[in-house]
């Protein structure tokens, strides 16, 4: 039964088990460092803290490639149209989060040239506060991707394209 | 057939580019190969910065110094708390300035693990970055339970520093001057004698030292070109008068000699650190400044020795506690200038290794 | 002006010389926490800091730095100018406990009516920060611009100030005649405004990019 108080098949039920299962433990990154949260995110894929144990050690360089979208740092209205043509590049399923304050919602620049928040370009998963976030905080907002892809529906998109793949 | 149109092309890299170091983008013409033009486009990651510390107190401005040169963020904090305390006549007590120039050493030693993290990844030789940043892990260590941060830190204030130095952090600090010489051995190991590593810096991306003085080249770029150039032993700010230090100065100006340089200016780092902790005075840790600080119409520049090279700022105060206008004078700025003429003629692929001995951070570029 | 105050010698002579050589152009000067800024006439400028390259030594140009004096400049009363002189880029202000006896040598008083002070303040100012490698000093020599009025590109003499003009013409809007590539560095080529301007809000204006 999905939450929302739908009855699922339970065939399906258990082959999204399965593929969110795998997805969530294989999630390649797409790590667009835009500024001081690319630091932390980086320090997080080196080896004290090793984001490999959950599966996402391979950064991928193109966004053809990867499966989650971390937007790590300021967003500038320059560099808005390049991260909505990245986005657009990624193949489906994909996933974004928004590291930093900046990304969240602008961070400490109410200026001219900062878009305030990177959801009005692109739409965002999870969001991660801090600035920049400790790479324990870049983790914690990853397993929470993970739990929020664990309780997806993926099979769903087979019989409905546009379905939203979590309640 | 190929025709005579194909010879010359144009290549773009970035803003989105795992070795460019941030959001910069190159317009690269190359013939064959061999690059003709290198034309960075900034601007990808302009915040507007100058014009947002317009509106906040001088005390408001020293986070936001942080996320300059972000690998760097206490030298940051360093250039302004100097350049204010200069303008408004603050004596920072003799504690404060060691424990200053112990910060900005721990920094600067931060600072250069990353690059050569980087410049190593860059190159092809992953396991520096590793090793670069486990051996910056303890740094980082030291300045979160100093100051709270690991990256963007605010570990300096208007007249002083925040804290004290604890029994603690003194012991994080000597066990870090302990264990760092094996990190930076250790990447020499790596990297000295390795015939990839030489191939690909030996020669590259040379620039003559009239032109790097020219072009305003500082830092250990200008060093690298024959320039004994350090504003720590020239115009010492902060106590460094106090300290011994070598100057690492070599003269072939390529990759190659600027990566000896960062790997001796670590070395006398630790050496600073290791003085200025031994001969720590007693005192207060901060001058008394008032929460409204107000400065009398004037106008000021200091610059100091950052990692990266000459970071400078102009303070025009006008009597408020805002400031009128405060330029920041960018090392790394003023550095990427110089890309094009280095990497002239060399490959397409000795492009990545240039911007890497460079040492350049977009946050500072871009403001 | 200034006789015997300066007290680093490199710094005194290349100002003793450029006022001997350009007595028309320098317009005042002051001194003060080992620096010494000098302001000079806007034509001037090439030749000024020429001297200050190949005859007085000055090899490096730190920076180039622009200004808005718009909050500075009087409400349109004369009288009002010396609230504005400081700010109009003169004097340096002095440490603590300092005296102003640099300032009671200089033609230009701080208070009273001469040639400098009689011209109406201008809109920006532009301030050219040198250095001299190694007896390590440093000298700021800077000019005034009115609305509109464009000034010499500094390149042909040190190129270090190639970006730093293309900067201010960003974020100002100054004309720098003779530069090899003026446009914008930061913003992109469309965006309208100049936002280091103070009649440019902090937000920025709608219909930007």
């Amino acid at each position: 039964m999905t939450e929302s108080g739908e009855r699922h098949p339970f065939l399906l039920a258990k082959l999204d088990e399965l593929i969110s299962w795998s997805q969530k433990n294989s999630l390649w990154p797409f790590g667009s460092g835009l500024a001081c949260c690319a630091i932390e995110m980086i320090a997080t894929a080196a080896a004290k803290y090793d984001i490999s144990r959950f599966g996402m050690e391979l950064f991928r360089a193109s966004p053809r490639q990867a499966d989650v979208f971390i937007v790590a740092g300021t967003v500038t209205n320059k560099m808005a149209p390049v991260v909505r043509r990245l986005w657009e590049q990624m193949p489906d399923p994909k996933w974004v989060v928004a590291m930093g304050n900046c990304a969240v919602s602008g961070g400490p620049f109410p200026t001219y040239a900062v878009l305030q928040g990177v959801d009005k370009i692109i739409p965002v998963d999870v969001y991660i506060a801090g600035c920049p976030p400790t790479p324990q905080g870049l983790l914690h907002g990853l397993i929470t991707l993970q739990n929020q892809i664990a309780r997806s529906h993926p099979t769903l998109e087979i019989f409905d394209r546009d379905a939203r793949r979590t309640d | 057939m190929a025709s005579k149109a194909f010879k010359e092309i144009d290549l773009n890299m970035g803003p989105q580019h795992p070795s460019t170091h941030g959001v910069l983008r190159l317009k690269v013409s190359i013939d064959n190969e061999v690059v003709l033009h290198v034309e960075p486009v900034l601007g990808y990651l302009h915040r507007g910065m100058e014009k947002l510390w317009e509106s906040q107190t001088y005390h408001q401005i020293i986070p936001l110094t942080d996320r300059l040169d972000y690998l760097a963020s206490l030298s940051n904090n360093l250039g302004y708390c100097l350049t204010v305390e200069k303008l408004a006549g603050i004596e920072v007590p003799k504690r404060a300035q060691y424990i200053r120039v112990i910060l900005a050493e721990l920094q600067r030693l931060a600072s250069h693990l990353a690059w050569i993290g980087f410049m190593a990844n860059d190159v092809g030789a992953m396991t520096v970055l590793l090793y670069g940043f486990e051996a910056r892990e303890s740094f980082l260590d030291i300045f979160e339970t100093y100051a709270g941060g690991r990256l963007t830190i605010h570990g300096m204030r208007l007249g002083g520093v925040p804290f004290d130095l604890d029994e603690t952090v003194i012991g994080m600090i000597r066990k870090v001057l302990e264990t760092t010489p094996k990190w930076i051995a250790d990447i020499e190991g790596l990297l000295t004698d390795n015939r990839i590593w030489r191939h690909r810096t030996e020669g590259i991306g040379i620039i003559p030292q009239s032109d790097a003085l020219e072009n305003g080249l500082t830092g250990p770029c200008l060093r690298a070109a024959g320039m004994a150039w350090d504003l720590r032993r020239d115009l010492p700010y902060s106590s460094y008068e106090d300290f011994d230090f070598d100057i690492p100065v070599r003269t072939a100006s390529d990759v190659l000699d600027r990566y000896f340089v960062r790997m001796e200016e670590m070395r006398q780092s630790l050496r600073i650190v290791r003085q200025a902790l031994d001969r720590l005075p007693a005192g207060e840790h901060i001058a008394k400044v008032p929460r409204t600080l107000r400065i009398p119409p004037g106008e000021i520049y200091h610059s100091i020795e950052a990692p990266k090279g000459e970071l400078g700022f102009f303070i025009r105060s006008n009597g408020t506690d805002k400031p009128e206008r405060v330029k920041m004078r960018s090392p790394s700025f003023i550095n990427l200038m110089s890309l094009e003429q280095m990497c002239k003629g060399n490959l397409f692929s000795d492009i990545v290794g240039v911007l890497g001995s460079l040492d350049i951070v977009l946050g500072e570029i871009d403001k | 002006m200034l006789d015997g105050q300066i007290d680093v010698a490199p710094v005194a002579q290349a100002f003793e010389r450029l006022r001997d050589r350009f007595p028309e152009s320098v317009l005042d000067a002051s001194y003060a926490g080992r620096e010494l800024a000098v302001r000079v006439r806007r034509e001037d400028i090439i030749p000024v800091l020429r001297f200050l390259k190949h005859e007085a030594g000055f090899n490096s140009l730190t920076d180039v730095v622009g200004i808005d004096n718009l909050k500075s400049l009087p409400t349109g009363r004369a009288g009002d100018a010396p609230a504005s002189r400081g700010a109009a880029g003169a004097a340096p202000s002095l440490p603590a406990g300092r005296t102003v006896e640099a300032t009671a040598a200089l033609p230009v008083s701080q208070k009273g009516e001469t040639t400098a002070a009689s011209e109406p303040p201008k809109r920006f100012s532009i301030l050219y920060q040198l250095y001299r490698f190694p007896e390590a000093c440093r000298i700021r020599i800077s000019v005034d611009l009115a609305e509109a009025e464009p000034v010499d590109s500094v390149v042909p003499v040190y190129r270090a100030a190639d970006w730093a003009e293309r900067e201010i013409f960003d974020m100002f809007g100054i004309d720098f005649t003779g530069h090899p590539d003026l446009r914008r560095i930061y913003l992109p080529d469309e965006f309208e405004g100049f936002p280091l301007r103070k009649d440019f809000p902090l937000e920025g204006k709608t219909g930007g990019v």
